[in-house]
């Protein structure tokens, strides 16, 4: 089973040819993610890294069964990429772009909401179904097959958890890097509905950072309905207010915004809180014992 | 990116937002001619000097004033120029260093025909990250902190949020105008007031437009006494002319310094220092230098090519902080193997020289063991680690010696 990509999904490259594209597709087929092509507009009818390069979304839909678009196309024209893909019929939507202007991505929330697809980040490491699919730039040797979901804001810090999950004894059934941008497509809520829903995951962990509301909701709904241990962890504890830590959306505004008012809610909620990242593998092992 | 006042409202003014006159003088002379040419146009002989810095709460350290004629402006104009300004949002705050003031703006008083005759409003546009839309938030009690309002009497506070596909609409002009009470010429100049804001607002990419007090005069117009404009940073490639108005002298000069080199930055208070792959990770890492005993003393994230050069830099950053009595990287290698960091490390130490602060090197992902080994057998002054938890003990050690 798995969630939002397996072995089975038809994905393509949006920015397939540029620098970046090139490189993170490269790493994607190494890995044996069924990459069915990439789309440049203008470089239609190429073939580039064996695959065939169309010139727009449509195209690829048409002619490979496209389903999965993972987006490196540069910030100016990211959002249209997004709008391209979204109308064209594909379902899951990887954005990986970084700096997209926030007044983009208000509009494209909007456009996308009338088609049946799910949008994943902007500014995000990707998703990584192990031994099955590895759609973005995570590394994919220290990731193992397994039970354990993991939504995070995060890249490096997700590549953190995920490493301890795997010393720990464990795998990974899907890790979901949602970004940490102001607006992103998939919440940390909708991400661990997908995975509490999902069969062949046993436990969560759930990566939250400072600014917005997206782990307390989160933790709400998991209150009410969550079925599976739920690990979490907010970064940016000692983060000072009104000061942007690198991701757009880690900045304290309000009181509700920091890592200690997040971690009181999601405690109440009864998700297992550490205030150490370096024990989120070691606290899994325990809540699932 | 902030704005000062006075480019806020020449920002304004260019989307039809009504501003009271006003001429930016930075020495006595422009003060003395902004002041003749804004009472010429005004017909009154009372103007106001306000400090141009990037903090509020300017009038509680005596960067406001009123200033009832000539002599008045020339005395406040000559104490408030190369003052340092202290408010509530200075560094430090009112107990700290201030802010140096380099330009005043000479404005109008747009109080007409009497002070007592007007009302204060106060009207923001925002991006709501919740509903994912912008929002207009408007209130009758303006000039005043609209937080403390939002808290005691919420019911004053208003919200209109904006379809992002069709746009402001005119019964929520409408809307905003009867809320606040007005009627006739006074309800007219709020819809367009909010109009003209809310294009301004989208069209110029902006994060936070901030109006208070909006004025409404005894003569029934409508003016933006002050203003706070802050743009979305990663919109600027489409506002060239917007970019330009950036004041680094307002910035932390180490911040600006590791901004040109590409680098991540965040001055904090603390004694230990950290560089590391990642602004997730660099967040979690401060946190676990406070759970080691330490307090972290900035933000730094060196992005993913944390190549020899890169760290050397990162190095000469963080060493300029003399509160710094220890620095702990952590580099999570998934792309970029850690054996090249490790040596990008050791390249970087050889080059600085004398670092007198002792350093945990934590590198963990691909080659992390070869790493270790490069660290371990350079024959520095650094420890090494592979594990996170195994980092954070290291800096504990290293605080207690």
């Amino acid at each position: 089973m798995s969630v939002l990509v397996n072995s089975k999904s038809n994905i393509i490259v949006q920015g397939f040819t540029g620098k970046e594209g090139t490189f993170h597709a490269g790493q994607m087929i190494e890995y044996g993610t069924n990459v069915v092509g990439g789309v440049t507009p203008g470089k239609g009818g190429q073939t580039h890294l064996d695959k065939p390069v169309f010139n727009s979304v449509k195209e690829a839909v048409d002619k490979v069964s496209a389903d999965t678009s993972i987006i490196f196309v540069p910030p100016r024209f990211a959002a249209d990429a997004i709008m391209e893909a979204a109308e064209a019929g594909i379902k899951v939507i990887i954005c990986i772009t970084e700096g997209i202007p926030v007044q983009d991505m208000v509009k494209v929330k909007a456009y996308i909401d009338q088609f049946d697809c799910r949008l994943v980040g902007p500014n995000c490491p990707g998703v990584m179904t192990p031994g099955e699919a590895k759609v973005g730039i995570m590394p994919g040797f220290i990731h193992n097959k397994g039970r354990i979901g993991i939504v995070s804001r995060s890249g490096t810090l997700t590549y953190e958890a995920v490493d301890q999950v795997t010393k720990a004894g464990m795998g990974q059934s899907t890790c979901i890097g949602i970004g940490g941008d102001p607006i992103v497509g998939t919440t940390t809520m909708d991400a661990v509905k997908l995975l509490m829903e999902d069969p062949e995951t046993d436990g969560i962990v759930m990566i939250g950072e400072i600014g917005g509301s997206m782990e307390a909701d989160a933790a709400r709904w998991i209150k009410a309905n969550g079925t599976k241990p739920v690990v979490g962890f907010i970064a940016g504890q000692t983060a000072p207010k009104g000061r942007t830590m690198g991701h757009a959306g880690a900045i304290i505004g309000g009181a509700e915004d920091t890592a200690e008012a997040k971690m009181k809610i999601m405690a109440e909620c009864g998700i297992h809180v550490v205030s150490s990242p370096a024990q989120i593998g070691a606290t899994m092992v325990k809540a699932l014992a | 990116m902030n704005l000062h006042e006075y480019q806020g409202k020449e920002l304004l003014a260019k989307f039809g937002v009504a501003i009271p006159l006003g001429i930016v003088a930075s020495n006595l002379d422009e003060a003395v001619a902004a002041y003749e040419k804004v009472t010429a146009e005004s017909g009154a002989s009372a103007a106001i000097v306000k400090a141009q810095i990037h903090a509020g709460g300017r009038g509680k350290g005596g960067g406001v004033k009123f200033s009832k004629d000539l002599d008045a402006l020339k005395e406040n104009a000559g104490n408030i120029l190369g003052m340092m300004l202290k408010t509530p949002q200075t560094p430090g705050g009112m107990e700290g260093a201030g802010k140096l003031v380099s330009k005043i703006l000479i404005q109008e008083d747009a109080y007409r025909p009497t002070f007592e005759s007007c009302k204060e409003y106060y009207v923001s546009i925002l991006m709501d990250r919740e509903r994912k839309q912008n929002v207009i938030i408007y209130s009758t009690q303006g000039g005043m902190d609209i937080e403390a309002v939002a808290e005691e009497t919420p019911h004053l506070v208003h919200k209109e949020y904006i379809d992002p596909t069709l746009g402001l609409q005119s019964f929520q002009l409408r809307k905003v105008a009867f809320n606040l009470g007005l009627s006739g010429k006074a309800f007219k100049g709020m819809t367009k007031f909010i109009s003209s804001l809310y294009k301004a607002f989208v069209q110029s990419d902006a994060s936070l437009f901030e109006i208070n007090p909006c004025l409404h005069t005894g003569e029934d117009d409508i003016y933006a006494v002050d203003c706070k404009v802050s743009l979305d940073e990663n919109a600027l490639f489409r506002h060239p002319d917007l970019a330009e108005l950036r004041d680094t002298s307002e910035e932390d000069p180490t911040e600006v310094e590791a901004k040109s080199y590409g680098l991540n930055y965040v001055n904090l208070d603390g004694n230990v220092g950290c560089m590391v792959n990642g602004a997730g990770l660099a967040m979690a890492t401060m946190d676990i230098i406070k759970l080691s005993g330490g307090e972290p003393a900035n933000f730094l994230d060196v992005g993913g090519t944390a190549d020899a050069e890169r760290v050397e830099k990162a190095f000469r950053i963080i060493l300029k902080d003399p509160k710094v009595k220890a620095i702990l990287i952590n580099i999570f290698g998934g792309i970029v193997r850690c054996d090249r960091v490790a040596q990008g490390v050791v390249d970087a130490y050889k080059n600085l020289g004398d670092v007198k602060v002792p350093i945990i090197v934590r590198l963990q992902g691909t080659n992390a063991d070869i790493a270790k080994k490069i660290i371990d057998e350079s024959g520095l002054e650094v420890k090494s680690a592979i594990l996170l938890q195994e980092a954070a003990d290291r800096v504990s050690e290293v605080l207690q010696a």
